[in-house]
């Protein structure tokens, strides 16, 4: 293993951890005011132009609030679950590519940090590691909302997961590969040639999925405020409950870009128009993200067990079945 | 316009309608339905459609309050004020003790002594806001128009007092004379720019 891609792989990930802690702050204030300008009112707008220092108040917040370790908790378990959380989350970008490969200074930069070839299959996988979090940080709290939040975790868990691998197989027996870079050379044609216009359905249930696994509003349940307080997060404080905080959003972004490249298209031909596509389109997905909060309502636990097992999972086999007939005629 | 709908008083029959909701289905092939329809009518994209529209149309109602602040009406019975005198500046009380007598949670005190002229003095003049109900008796009561009422309803303080002390209440003497002092008009006032909200009025039938 030479210097010089040593070095490129650790400057991608700085720049990776870099640029979506500041997104996932940033994606904070934008779901604020989202949601406000939806509800017909301002959100934030005290610290700085129009609210805009909000974040940099709420991490001075995180930072310098005390960090409280309760009693009769498993503490190192308790300590570890955020960190899971957040790792897990960026662990997932290193097989997300970015933006289509260019050059700088004479050198050419893949924005992809291991192009390994079972890319979407080591995302989900870790993403679906990431669950732990919630998981083992309900279960270290010795509180009774945060072990509900633990029940729904693992009850969600087991929902979503099969309904976000039956929905990938359709497109990946099309593409004949794992990796998102096959991906998006595959509908490299252009718009015509989106795997959203040939699996519609995958489509809907990988972003139906994709809302259970990031824990977004329909399925806002491991974390309800309305229902058990802040759910796992009850007893974290500072930024322990920061590093949560840091991975659902940054969570919210890795899933939205997975979504934009496996179906809509990814950054296209890989010129600078296509990168800007990317951009667009998954601003786009983020921005439905908060749209959906503002306008639908949760649903019970139960509901989405019924929802992923009775309703989704035949639906995906089906769509399984029928893809490979088409395919094999 | 006619008045006709104002006439009619017979107000259980006139304006209602029977909600149109079918029975929840029994069968499990109803259920079945059910699910289609909701499936398939849409109505998640209409609460998307209406929450996007507001986003558009950016109608906000916030008021930004400690820098925005909604009017008063002028029957609003916050703080008390003890008015002066136009020109003269001399304080309106005459000490007749009626506020006091009316009070009906006994949280006005008054002392009076006659002064050098045989007039009557106020020497103490206190009011508990924190047993006061803001009833608005004692303003209602006082012929000189001497307490009153005023809007200030902002009663962060810290302390109590601040808002009960006599000289604190009473019109600063130099806005008194310059005649920038606000009467109150107190029960039965018209909120002002009423007549614009009012589309017809309730004598009507």
């Amino acid at each position: 293993m030479d210097m010089a891609f040593l070095i490129e792989t650790i400057v991608k990930i700085v720049v990776i951890l870099l640029v979506f802690s500041a997104l996932a702050g940033f994606g904070t204030y934008f779901e604020r005011k989202v949601l406000a300008f939806m509800q017909r009112r301002l959100g934030p707008m005290h610290v700085g132009p129009y609210g805009l220092l909000q974040i940099a108040a709420d991490g001075i917040k995180l930072f310098t609030k005390e960090d409280i370790v309760p009693q009769n908790v498993v503490a190192p378990i308790f300590k570890i679950a955020p960190v899971i959380t957040a790792a897990t989350a960026f662990m997932a970008a290193a097989a997300i590519p970015f933006m289509p490969s260019f050059t700088m200074f004479g050198y050419e930069v893949h924005p992809i940090v291991a192009d390994i070839n079972i890319g979407i299959l080591y995302i989900l996988g870790v993403m679906g590691a990431g669950l732990y979090g919630p998981l083992l940080g309900g279960l270290a709290s010795a509180n009774k909302w945060s072990l509900i939040s633990t029940a729904r975790a693992a009850s969600i868990f087991i929902s979503y997961e099969v309904i976000t691998g039956l929905a990938l197989l359709a497109p990946l027996m099309m593409v004949g590969s794992l990796s998102l870079i096959d991906f998006n050379t595959y509908q490299a044609g252009g718009f015509g040639d989106w795997i959203v216009w040939s699996q519609p359905v995958a489509f809907v249930l990988f972003v139906i999925a994709g809302f259970a696994e990031t824990g977004r509003t329909p399925f806002h349940l491991v974390a309800n405020d309305h229902e058990i307080i802040d759910g796992f997060g009850t007893e974290y404080s500072g930024m322990r409950w920061g590093l949560f905080f840091i991975g659902e959003y940054a969570n919210m972004f890795f899933i939205s870009f997975v979504i934009a490249i496996i179906f809509l298209g990814g950054y296209g031909d890989g010129s600078g128009l296509g990168a800007l596509a990317l951009l667009a389109k998954v601003s786009f997905i983020f921005f439905f993200f908060l749209w959906t909060r503002a306008a639908w309502p949760d649903i019970r636990p139960d509901q989405l067990m019924w929802l992923c097992w009775k309703v989704l999972m035949p639906i995906a086999v089906i769509n399984i079945v029928i893809t490979g007939i088409v395919m094999m005629f | 316009m006619s008045l006709e709908q104002f006439q009619d008083r017979n107000v259980a029959e006139q304006n209602y309608f029977h909600v149109d909701i079918a029975d929840y289905p029994t069968t499990n092939m109803g259920k079945f339905k059910r699910l289609l329809s909701r499936t398939f009518k849409g109505e998640l994209f209409v609460g998307l459609w209406v929450v996007f529209r507001e986003m558009v149309k950016f109608d906000i109602h916030t008021v930004q309050y400690p820098k925005e602040k909604l009017p008063v009406g002028p029957r609003y019975r916050a703080v008390h004020k003890m008015q002066r005198l136009f020109e003269s500046g001399t304080e309106r009380c005459i000490g007749c003790g009626l506020c006091e007598k009316i009070c009906i949670s006994n949280c006005i005190r008054m002392e009076t002594k006659l002064d050098e002229n045989s007039r009557k003095l106020v020497t103490d003049y206190t009011i508990n806001l924190g047993r006061c109900i803001f009833c608005g008796y004692c303003a209602e009561v006082c012929p000189e128009l001497a307490i009153v009422h005023g809007a200030r309803y902002e009663n962060a303080s810290d302390q109590r007092a601040h808002f009960t002390d006599f000289n604190d209440m009473l019109t600063p003497i130099d806005s008194a004379i310059a005649g920038k002092q606000k009467e109150f008009d107190g029960f039965g006032a018209v909120t002002p720019h009423e007549d614009e909200r009012v589309n017809i009025t309730p004598l009507a039938y």
